[in-house]
C-alpha cells in the first residue's frame, strides 16, 4: 500500500471522536486500546444519539399513536433502513434487529434450518469458526441426528478450498463460515463459497461480526442467504445486531420466540404472525441500541473507506513487523496480506499469554488473551491460547510501538 | 499503586521456570484435576496419603506463570503436612489472595506462599493463584475436578 494514501487518512481527527481514547488507564499510562476484535470503542455521535433518544423522543416503537410513539417508530425503522443500505440488502424487510451475532446464527439454526434437517443431513462450518458459529448448529444437528463437517485450514489459517466440493455432498443442508476470522484475521473468499454451495443447491450463512467494521459488506453481492453482525463491534451499543435474510428465506421461516410485536392476530385457539421481520422481534426491541446503531453505520458511512482500508493494511504490515522483530514471537495466522484484517495473534516461547497480557496491561493496552471463543483453531496449532493485538481504524503506528515495548518488557521479565 | 514486581515476584517466575514436584505419583491413593477456563489453565494434582498425613504430592500441568509457581509452591509446601493442616492453609491462602487490595495483606504462616501476596491486586490472576489450592481440596476431600471458573 502507499504511504500517500495513509496519509490522507487524518486519524488524530478521528481519534478526537471517540473520548474514551483519550483517557488514562493503569498506572496513569494512555489508554492504547488494541481488543477491538472483542468490542470496539463508541464515538460521540453514537453516544449523544442514544442519549438524545432517551431524554427527548423515549417510547415503545410500534404501539401507541402518540406523539413519542411515532418519533420512536419512526428513527427506530430509519436505523433498519440505514442498517438494509449499509449491509446492501434489497430492503429494510431484509434486516432483522437481534441482541448480537449470535443470537442471528441462533435464530436462523432454530427457524430456517431446524424444520428443514433431516437425520443424516450435514451442516459444513470451519475450523475456524468462532464458537457461536459452530454451537448453534450443534444443537439442532444433535437434535436430528445431522452432523457437523468441518473445511479445514492450513497452517496459514487458510480456507482449504480444494476441499470444498468433496464436503459439499447431497446430505448438506447449511453452509455457516465467517467473513473473517476473529482469531486468524483471515478473509474469506466468501463468494467463491457462496457460487459452490449454490451450485449445489445449498444456502450460506456468513458470520460478519469481525467483517462489519473493517470491509464494506454487500450481502447481493457476495449472494450469501443470511448475513449476521454485532453493533458493538461496529462502534455502535452492546445489545444489538443484524441478521439479513434473504426475503423469500425469512417471509417462509417460522417465527424465532413468541410474543408481542410478532403478531397479526391472537386468539387462544389460533394466532396469526407478523410478516417478516416483525415476525422475528417478539418483545419490546432494544430500541435505543438500534438508534445508536444507526448512529454508527452513519459515522461509518462517513469515513473516507479507500484510506481507512489503506491505514489499517499499514497498520498490519508495521505492526505485524515490530512483533516479529521479538525473540521468540510466533505469529498465528498467516494468511496473505490482501486476505488478512488486522488482527494479529501472536505466542510467545516461555511466557504465557495471560501472563503476557497481565505485563501489556500495566503499560496500559488492552489485548484479548485466551482461545478467544476459536478452541478448534487453537487445538489445529496444538496452543491453548493466543495473545491477540487487534487493531482499529483509529489506531496508529505509535499504538503498536507501544504494545512491542510491552511485548519486549514480558521476554525481559520472564527470561 | 500495583506494580508487575508485586506479582512476578522472583520467587514466582523461578518456580515458573523449573517447578518443584513435576511428576505423576504412581502410588497417589487421591487425585484431583482442575481447570481455569479463563485462561485455559490445567492441573492434575496426585496427592500420596498416610494415616492422616500428606507423605508425597505431585502435579502436572500447564498454565501461566502464576498457576504453574502457585502449584509448585503449594506441592512443597503441604508435603508432610497433616491434611487438616493443608486445609487451614488453602484458607490462609485463599484469604490471602482475596483480600482488601488497599489493605496490607497477611502472610503469617504463609511462608514462602507469601510471594502470591500481591495477586490480590489482579483480580483477574486470583484464580490463576488459586486453581491448584482448590484442587488439592478436590483431591483430599475426594472430589475428581476442580475449577476456578
Amino acid at each position: 500500500m502507499s504511504t500517500a494514501v495513509a496519509a490522507r487518512f487524518d486519524v488524530a481527527r478521528v481519534r478526537a471522536d471517540f473520548p474514551v481514547l483519550a483517557r488514562a488507564v493503569r498506572n496513569g499510562k494512555p489508554l492504547v486500546y488494541l481488543d477491538n476484535a472483542a468490542t470496539a470503542q463508541k464515538p460521540r455521535s453514537v453516544i449523544e444519539a442514544t442519549r438524545r433518544f432517551y431524554a427527548e423522543d423515549y417510547a415503545s416503537v410500534h404501539r401507541g399513536v402518540h406523539f413519542l410513539s411515532e418519533r420512536a417508530t419512526v428513527a427506530y425503522e430509519a436505523a433498519r433502513a440505514r442498517a438494509a443500505r449499509f449491509l446492501g440488502a434489497a430492503s429494510p424487510s431484509e434486516i432483522v434487529f437481534v441482541r448480537g451475532t449470535t443470537e442471528a446464527i441462533n435464530l436462523v439454526a432454530a427457524s430456517y434450518l431446524r424444520p428443514r434437517l433431516q437425520p443424516g443431513d450435514e451442516v459444513l462450518l470451519t475450523t475456524m469458526e468462532h464458537h457461536s458459529n459452530i454451537v448453534p448448529w450443534q444443537l439442532v444437528c444433535e437434535e436430528k441426528g445431522a452432523k457437523v463437517r468441518v473445511l479445514p485450514i492450513d497452517r496459514a489459517g487458510v480456507l482449504q478450498l480444494d476441499q470444498l466440493p468433496g464436503l459439499l455432498t447431497d446430505r448438506t443442508r447449511m453452509v455457516g463460515v465467517a467473513h473473517i476470522s476473529n482469531s486468524l484475521g483471515t478473509i474469506n473468499p466468501v463468494r467463491e463459497i457462496v457460487e459452490a454451495a449454490h451450485a449445489r443447491g445449498i444456502p450460506v450463512a456468513v458470520d460478519g461480526a469481525q467483517a462489519a467494521p473493517h470491509v464494506s459488506v454487500d450481502v447481493r453481492e457476495l449472494g450469501c442467504d443470511f448475513y449476521a453482525c454485532s453493533g458493538h463491534k461496529m462502534f455502535g451499543p452492546t445489545g444489538i445486531g443484524l441478521l439479513y435474510g434473504r426475503a423469500e428465506l425469512l417471509d417462509a421461516m417460522p417465527p424465532y420466540q413468541g410474543g408481542g410485536s410478532m403478531i397479526a392476530n391472537v386468539t387462544f385457539e389460533k394466532t396469526r404472525f407478523a410478516d417478516a421481520p416483525a415476525r422475528f422481534e417478539a418483545g419490546t426491541p432494544d430500541i435505543a441500541g438500534a438508534i445508536g446503531l444507526g448512529a454508527a453505520i452513519d459515522y461509518l458511512g462517513a469515513l473516507p473507506w479507500d484510506a481507512v482500508e489503506a491505514h489499517e493494511a499499514d497498520l498490519l504490515s508495521y505492526a505485524t513487523a515490530r512483533l516479529r522483530e521479538i525473540p521468540g514471537v510466533a505469529i498465528v495466522g498467516e494468511a496473505p496480506a490482501a486476505q488478512k484484517a488486522c488482527v494479529i495473534s501472536f505466542t510467545m516461547d516461555g511466557v504465557h499469554p495471560h501472563d503476557l497480557g497481565t505485563v501489556v496491561d500495566q503499560e496500559g493496552i488492552a489485548v484479548r488473551t485466551g482461545h478467544h471463543c476459536t478452541q478448534p483453531v487453537m487445538d489445529f496449532f496444538g496452543i491453548p491460547a493466543t495473545t491477540r493485538a487487534s487493531f482499529a481504524f483509529y489506531n496508529t503506528r505509535e499504538d503498536a510501538d507501544a504494545l512491542a515495548r510491552a511485548v519486549r518488557k514480558a521476554r525481559e521479565l520472564f527470561g | 499503586m500495583a506494580d508487575l514486581t508485586d506479582l512476578y515476584q522472583q520467587v514466582i517466575i523461578e518456580h515458573n521456570r523449573s517447578p518443584r514436584n513435576f511428576k505423576h505419583l504412581p502410588d497417589a491413593n487421591r487425585h484431583a484435576h482442575g481447570d481455569n477456563p479463563l485462561c485455559g489453565d490445567k492441573i492434575d494434582l496426585f496427592v500420596k496419603v498416610e494415616g492422616d498425613v500428606i507423605a508425597d504430592v505431585g502435579f502436572q500441568g500447564k498454565g501461566c506463570a502464576i498457576s504453574q509457581a502457585s502449584a509448585s509452591l503449594m506441592t512443597g509446601a503441604v508435603k508432610g503436612m497433616p491434611v487438616a493442616e493443608a486445609e487451614r492453609l488453602f484458607q490462609a491462602f485463599h484469604a490471602m489472595v482475596t483480600g482488601d487490595p488497599t489493605r496490607p495483606a497477611d502472610t503469617s504462616g504463609l511462608g514462602k506462599l507469601a510471594a502470591f501476596a500481591g495477586v490480590k491486586q489482579f483480580p483477574a490472576r486470583v484464580k490463576c493463584a488459586n486453581l491448584a489450592w482448590h484442587t488439592l481440596h478436590a483431591a483430599l476431600t475426594n472430589g475428581a475436578t476442580a475449577t476456578t471458573e
